[in-house]
C-alpha cells in the first residue's frame, strides 16, 4: 500500500542555488540549546488552505517533539509577506532571534493533486540551506497523502540541521490493550510515529504480543496465542496475510528480524528449556544458536549480522550476553574466550536487549530496587546509562536513525501501560499519543 | 511470605475436605467461572453426630478437583522449584488423575508482573514443565498433560503488591472436559 502511495509522490527540485551555509545542531552534546526555528504557515493557492495549515502544524509538531528545536512563536513574526520565490528579509528574523526559517507553499494542480514546496533559510548566514544539494524541495501527491509529505519535510529539515537521517516518516506497531488486568484484550495495532492513523491489525480474540517491524519490508513478526499454542507469526501489512513461522515443537516467542530483514531470530521453549534459533525467511531453514539448560531468549542481531545479544539466566539471574552468530567462540570484554560473553555486571536484572541500528550501543530493560529502567550500554559492557525510571519501564526499540528509543511504561502500580519515547541522551522523555493503553512498541524503518 | 500463602492455600483445601464447618476461606479468584458457591455453614445441624455425611462436591467432578485436590502450586520469586506443599498438591492431582483416567489436563505456567514479558514467557514455560515432569514421575501419562505459558499476561490477582505477586507465580492445572477428547 505504501509503496503504491509513494510512487505517486514526485520529488522535484526548486530552481536557484545560493551557496552552502552552516547552521547545525550537535545531537550528541550532553548540554545543548534548542535551535530557534520559525515555521510560518505555508502560503496556499487554489483552495489548498486546509492542507497548508495542517502540514505546517505537523512539521512544527514533529520538530518540536525532538526537543532539539524551539519553534518561534507566530506572534513574534515581523515579516508577514513571505513568498517561496523571494528572499526573506533576514533582518526581520534576526531581530526575533530565529536561526532558521522555513518558507513553504501549497497548491492544487489542475488534475486535483496536491503540490507542496518549501525552502529552509539560514537567517544569520543569509542564505538558503541546500537539501540534497538542491535549494528547496517540492512534492506532488494525492491530497490524502498530505500527512506523509509533512513528515518528509520534517525529515528533510531535521537531517539538514542535525546531520542525522530522519525518523518522522515512520510508523510504530504496538499492542493495543483494553479490559481488566485479569482478562486483558491485546490487539496488534499500527499508527504513524506521531500517533496519527491508528489501525487495529488483529481482532483481539487471541492474545498477541511483541510485534517487530521488518527493516526491509512492510512485514511484522509477532507472537500469538491463536490455536491455543503460542507461536511466532509473520504478518504482511500490505496483503493482511498471516502465517506461522517455522515448524517448531512447543512454543516459539520473542521474535526479532535480522537487520537485513532476511531472517528472524526467535526463542523456542519446550520441556522447560528456552533456546534461541535463527530462521532464514527465504529457505525457511532454521539453525539453533544456543543450547543451554538456562533460559536464553530476547535475541537481537548486530547491524552487520555477525553478533547476537540475548537475555540469559545462566549466571543465576537474567543478564545480557553476546555471542557470534556463527557460534564460534569470542574474546570476552571481561577476559577469556567463550561461546557467549556476559556484558552486564551492574546491580539488578537485565532483559530485552536491542542492538542499536548504529551498532555501538545496546538498549535494555533493567530491574533494580523495585523500579524498572530503560538504559543503554556499550557492546563491551562499558558505559551503562539509565535513561528512564518508573514502576514499569519495558521493551525498548530504536528509531531507525538510532537517536530515539521508544518503550512502554506503567507509571504507577495499576496504571495501564502507555508508549513513551526518550532521546538517546536521556533528554526529552515524552508520552506518545495512543487512544488506548499500549505496550510493546516497535519502530518501522523510514518509509520509501 | 510464600510459605504462609501456601499454608493458607493448603488450609483452604483442608477446610474444603472437612466439609464446610467453619467460615469459608477466601478462595483465590479462579480464572474459570467460580465453582458453585458452597452453602453457608449450617451451624444449626446439631443432631446426633451419627456418621458424618459427605456434603462436598461430587467425586470425579471438576469441582471435586478444584476443592479437594487443589489446582495451583505457587512458586518463589524467580524460581520454578516445587517445595513440600506443592508436592502434596501434585500428589493429590496425580492420584485423582489415576482415579479418573478419562480426564486430561492443561498445565499453565504463570509469573508475576515484576519481570519482562519475554523472560516471563520462558519462565512460565519452565514452571509448567516442572509441574508436568513431577506428575509424570508419579505415573501420569505424559500424553494426558498439555502445557502452556502465559508469562505475566494472565494474573490471578490484579493487585500490585507482594501478596498478589506471590499468588500470580503459579502453576495452574486445568482439568479438560473429558468429552473434548
Amino acid at each position: 500500500m505504501f509503496k503504491k502511495l509513494m510512487a505517486a509522490i514526485a520529488v522535484l527540485c526548486l530552481p536557484a542555488a545560493p551557496a552552502l551555509a552552516d547552521i547545525t545542531i550537535d545531537v550528541t552534546e550532553g548540554t545543548y540549546k534548542p535551535l530557534p526555528i520559525a515555521i510560518p504557515e505555508f502560503t496556499a493557492e487554489g483552495g489548498s488552505e486546509d492542507y497548508s495549515r495542517q502540514i505546517t502544524e505537523v512539521v512544527k509538531n514533529d520538530l518540536a517533539s525532538t526537543g532539539l528545536f524551539e519553534i518561534t512563536q507566530e506572534a513574534a513574526f515581523i515579516q508577514k509577506d513571505l513568498s517561496i520565490d523571494v528572499q526573506p528579509r533576514f533582518a526581520d528574523w534576526k531581530i526575533i532571534q530565529t536561526d532558521a526559517l522555513v518558507v513553504g507553499e501549497t497548491g492544487l494542480t489542475e488534475d486535483g493533486r496536491l503540490r507542496v514546496a518549501f525552502r529552509l533559510w539560514d537567517v544569520y548566514g543569509e542564505e538558503v540551506l541546500r537539501l540534497d544539494n538542491q535549494p528547496g524541495r517540492q512534492y506532488t501527491t494525492t491530497p490524502d497523502n498530505w500527512r506523509r509529505i509533512a513528515h518528509k519535510i520534517s525529515d528533510s529539515i531535521y537531517t539538514r540541521l542535525t546531520g542525522e537521517s530522519g525518523f518522522f516518516d515512520t510508523r510504530i506497531v504496538y499492542i493495543a490493550e483494553s479490559g481488566p488486568k485479569t482478562a486483558r484484550v491485546k490487539r496488534l495495532a499500527i499508527m504513524d510515529m506521531d500517533g496519527a492513523n491508528p489501525q487495529f491489525l488483529t481482532s483481539g480474540v487471541h492474545t498477541v504480543l511483541t510485534p517487530r517491524f521488518s527493516p526491509s519490508a512492510q512485514e511484522i513478526t509477532y507472537m500469538s496465542y491463536e490455536g491455543g499454542r503460542p507461536r511466532v507469526y509473520l504478518f504482511n501489512i500490505e496483503t493482511g496475510r498471516q502465517e506461522v513461522l517455522g515448524d517448531f515443537e512447543g512454543m516459539t516467542f520473542a521474535p526479532r528480524f535480522s537487520r537485513d530483514g532476511g531472517s528472524v531470530l526467535l526463542t523456542q521453549a519446550r520441556g522447560g528449556n528456552s533456546d534461541i534459533y535463527v530462521m532464514n525467511l527465504r529457505s525457511r531453514q532454521s539453525r539453533r544458536l544456543t543450547d543451554h539448560p538456562a533460559i536464553d531468549t530476547s535475541p537481537s542481531m548486530s547491524p552487520d549480522g555477525r553478533r547476537i545479544v540475548f537475555n540469559s539466566d545462566r549466571g543465576g539471574s537474567p543478564q545480557l550476553y553476546i555471542m557470534n552468530t556463527d557460534g564460534s567462540p569470542l574474546t570476552c570484554p571481561s577476559g577469556g574466550r567463550d561461546t557467549a560473553c556476559r556484558i552486564t555486571f551492574g546491580q539488578g536484572r537485565y532483559s530485552t536487549p536491542v542492538w542499536s541500528p548504529r551498532g555501538d550501543l545496546i538498549a535494555f530493560t533493567k530491574q533494580t530496587r523495585g523500579k524498572f529502567h530503560i538504559g543503554v550500554i556499550g557492546i563491551d559492557g562499558k558505559g551503562e546509562r539509565l535513561l528512564s525510571e518508573a514502576y514499569l519501564d519495558e521493551g525498548p526499540d530504536w528509531s531507525p536513525n538510532g537517536r530515539v528509543i521508544t518503550f512502554f511504561r506503567e507509571n504507577y502500580p495499576g496504571a495501564g501501560p502507555r508508549l513513551w519515547s526518550v532521546d538517546l541522551t536521556g533528554r526529552n522523555l515524552r508520552q506518545m499519543n495512543t487512544s488506548t493503553d499500549a505496550s510493546d512498541p516497535a519502530w518501522s524503518p523510514l518509509l520509501d | 511470605m510464600n510459605t504462609l500463602l501456601k499454608a493458607s492455600a493448603a488450609a483452604a483445601v483442608l477446610v474444603g475436605v472437612a466439609a464446610c464447618a467453619s467460615q469459608p476461606e477466601p478462595e483465590p479468584v479462579a480464572e474459570t467461572p467460580a465453582p458453585v458457591e458452597e452453602p453457608a455453614p449450617v451451624e444449626t445441624v446439631e443432631a446426633a453426630p451419627a456418621e458424618p455425611v459427605y456434603t462436598g462436591p461430587t467425586p470425579g467432578s471438576l469441582e471435586d478437583f478444584q476443592v479437594n485436590v487443589g489446582e495451583r502450586v505457587y512458586f518463589d520469586l524467580d524460581q520454578s522449584r516445587l517445595d513440600g506443599d506443592d508436592q502434596e498438591i501434585l500428589n493429590r492431582q496425580a492420584a485423582w488423575l489415576a482415579t479418573y483416567p478419562q480426564f486430561n489436563i492443561l498445565v499453565a505456567g504463570n509469573c508475576d508482573e515484576r519481570g519482562t514479558r519475554e523472560y516471563n514467557l520462558a519462565l512460565g514455560e519452565r514452571r509448567a514443565a516442572v509441574v508436568k515432569d513431577y506428575l509424570v514421575s508419579l505415573g501420569v501419562d505424559a500424553s494426558r498433560i498439555e502445557t502452556i505459558s502465559y508469562g505475566k499476561e494472565r494474573p490471578l490477582d490484579a493487585s500490585s503488591n507482594e501478596a498478589a505477586w506471590a499468588r500470580n507465580r503459579n502453576g495452574f492445572t486445568q482439568v479438560l472436559d473429558a468429552t473434548a477428547g
